[in-house]
């Protein structure tokens, strides 16, 4: 049974060193729970970009919460370089895991199989591979002239988030076209969601909108955050707000402005009692 | 008509899109993004284009790895990279400068580089920069290399590459890069001083044909207002100022 509760009750559920795992820049992100876990002090977590990531990312590692980050990408788009993100990779304070878009899909679409591994295309001869320990070349096992092929381990992230614009009483979530939360939160042994608003109509008693729902079987907890995307997008609902985001990547270039950034947005006071 | 530099390499790039089906274009890539969508216009919509971030003109329906799985059939003709290092043997570096992981410069990553490389069959190389900064004799991490040793599973890979001073092609074959054309007001000395690398030059090097005004006129018009979904920023900034007239008379 999904439970119901605050977005500081949520973010308390993500332990220290948890494998969190994150939408895209593009699909759902829950901005009102990553200002959570930055006043939760949450440390050490292996942060899982699915695949690329962007603000939520560039924070947490601002912020001191993130050991390792694994992601395809990271960058603000058109605001420019994540600076914090940038900054941490290029002094080693956080180990960078680099992948590639589909790399990290097919380690999700594995641990949501519930198969140990997933092969992909492409890669042989990339630096991203050689630099994979965990990654393994093989020719292909079933002899059909294949030729060498990479396996990719499995991810099955502790925890996975986002930020949808509604949910049902039951815990069932609408995604609509976002599939890869899909198959993030099935390839999460949790699954933590805030919503703009949680309604009576069960989403999954109409075949028009059960398409587009996460079930609630995945989901462990919900909470309810009003423009929680912000000040990124959500889809169909708002848009991003830009000039925010660049003065984020104007001010967050030194640690003193990025600690401005957040005492302003994170930590005062209004912000908390609005969340 | 005047136009500016990026309204230049649109159309540049738009006319290798003659003939395809289907092109994708991926993050950060405005410029291919509106030559992709200029070409859609003209062609009345044969041309299918797909932009993978963004809700207007993205088909995809089941996730974020619905490109990459559409790519890997064979589904999608045309797809664009660029890279902060490009080498002769049209390696891409989207990673860093420096010795990896420790780099001096380090940049967003890799993205889908190194799966969409080989799996589309013409990838467009695109950087406005033509410096040896970026044209490198050797890139310092390889996102995704240019060219396969026999035997791995290789159907796509670099075809074109366009720069802001020229267009080159790529022999998959020699794995090296030959002048094609340059762009209006620039030299062949010029470009070969500003690349790091051997390249093969075309006998009687032609200029880069210029911008078709009609393109343009279209470019300004009907264009820019469905960039702005994507790249609402560039499209502002390029397509929005140019319609105001306030386009410098770039040279390409």
């Amino acid at each position: 049974m999904t439970s119901h509760e605050t977005v500081e009750g949520l973010a308390a559920r993500v332990p220290d060193g948890a494998l969190l795992a994150i939408p895209p820049e593009y699909s759902f992100v829950p901005m009102a729970m990553v200002r959570a876990l930055i006043r939760r002090a949450v440390r050490d977590l292996h942060l899982l970009a699915v695949p690329t990531g962007g603000l939520a990312a560039d924070m947490l590692i601002g912020a001191g919460c993130v050991k390792t980050m694994e992601a395809a990408a990271v960058s603000l788009g058109e605001a420019g370089p994540a600076p914090r993100f940038t900054e941490a990779v290029t002094t080693g304070a956080v180990v960078m895991r680099d992948s590639t878009c589909p790399a990290v899909h097919s380690a999700l679409q594995a641990a949501e199989k519930g198969v140990p591994f997933m092969p992909l295309r492409g890669l042989i001869g990339s630096d991203v591979l050689k630099h994979r320990d965990d990654w393994t070349v093989v020719d292909d096992p079933l002899g059909e002239g294949g030729g060498p092929i990479v396996l990719l381990p499995a991810i099955r992230p502790d925890v996975a988030v986002f930020h949808s614009p509604r949910a049902d009483t039951g815990g069932n979530v609408w995604v609509g076209r976002r599939r890869e939360l899909v198959t993030m939160v099935h390839a999460a042994k949790t699954a933590l969601v805030t919503v703009e608003t949680v309604q009576e109509t069960d989403l999954l008693a109409d075949e028009a909108t059960a398409a587009g729902t996460l079930p609630a079987l995945y989901v462990t907890a919900i909470a309810e955050a009003r423009e929680g995307a912000w000040p990124l997008a959500l889809a169909g609902h708002y848009d991003a707000d830009a000039e925010h985001i660049r003065a984020y990547a104007r001010q967050a270039k030194t640690p003193e402005g990025f600690r401005g950034y957040l005492d302003r947005h994170v930590f005062a006071p209004a912000v908390q009692a609005a969340s | 008509m005047t136009r500016s530099a990026d309204e230049f390499l649109i159309c540049v790039i738009a006319r290798m899109l003659d003939g395809a089906g289907h092109v994708a274009v991926g993050a950060a890539s405005p410029i291919p993004g509106a030559a992709a969508l200029l070409m859609r216009e003209l062609t009345h919509g044969r041309l299918l284009v797909s932009m993978i971030h963004g809700r207007a003109n993205n088909p995809f329906t089941d996730g974020g790895r619905e490109v990459f799985d559409c790519a890997g059939q064979g589904r999608i003709d045309v797809f664009f990279l660029g890279g902060a290092q490009i080498d002769g043997e049209a390696n891409i570096n989207l990673v860093g400068t420096g010795d990896y992981p420790a780099v001096d410069t380090r940049f967003p990553g890799s993205f889908g580089s190194a799966y969409m490389y080989f799996v589309v069959p013409k990838v467009i190389l695109f950087r406005h920069e033509h410096t040896r900064r970026v044209f490198v004799p050797k890139v310092d991490f390889i996102s995704a290399p240019g060219v396969s040793p026999p035997g791995v599973y290789r159907p796509g890979g670099p075809k074109a590459l366009v720069t802001g001073l020229a267009v080159f092609s790529f022999d998959e074959g020699r794995a090296r890069f030959r002048l094609e054309s340059v762009h209006p007001g620039h030299t062949v000395e010029e470009v070969l001083d500003n690349t790091g690398f051997d390249v093969d030059v075309r006998e009687d090097v032609p200029t880069t044909p210029d911008a078709e005004p009609d393109r343009l006129a279209l470019l300004r018009s009907t264009i820019g207002a469905e960039v702005a979904d994507v790249y609402p920023d560039f499209a502002a900034r390029v397509l929005g100022a140019a319609a105001a007239g306030a386009a410098s008379p770039g040279a390409g």
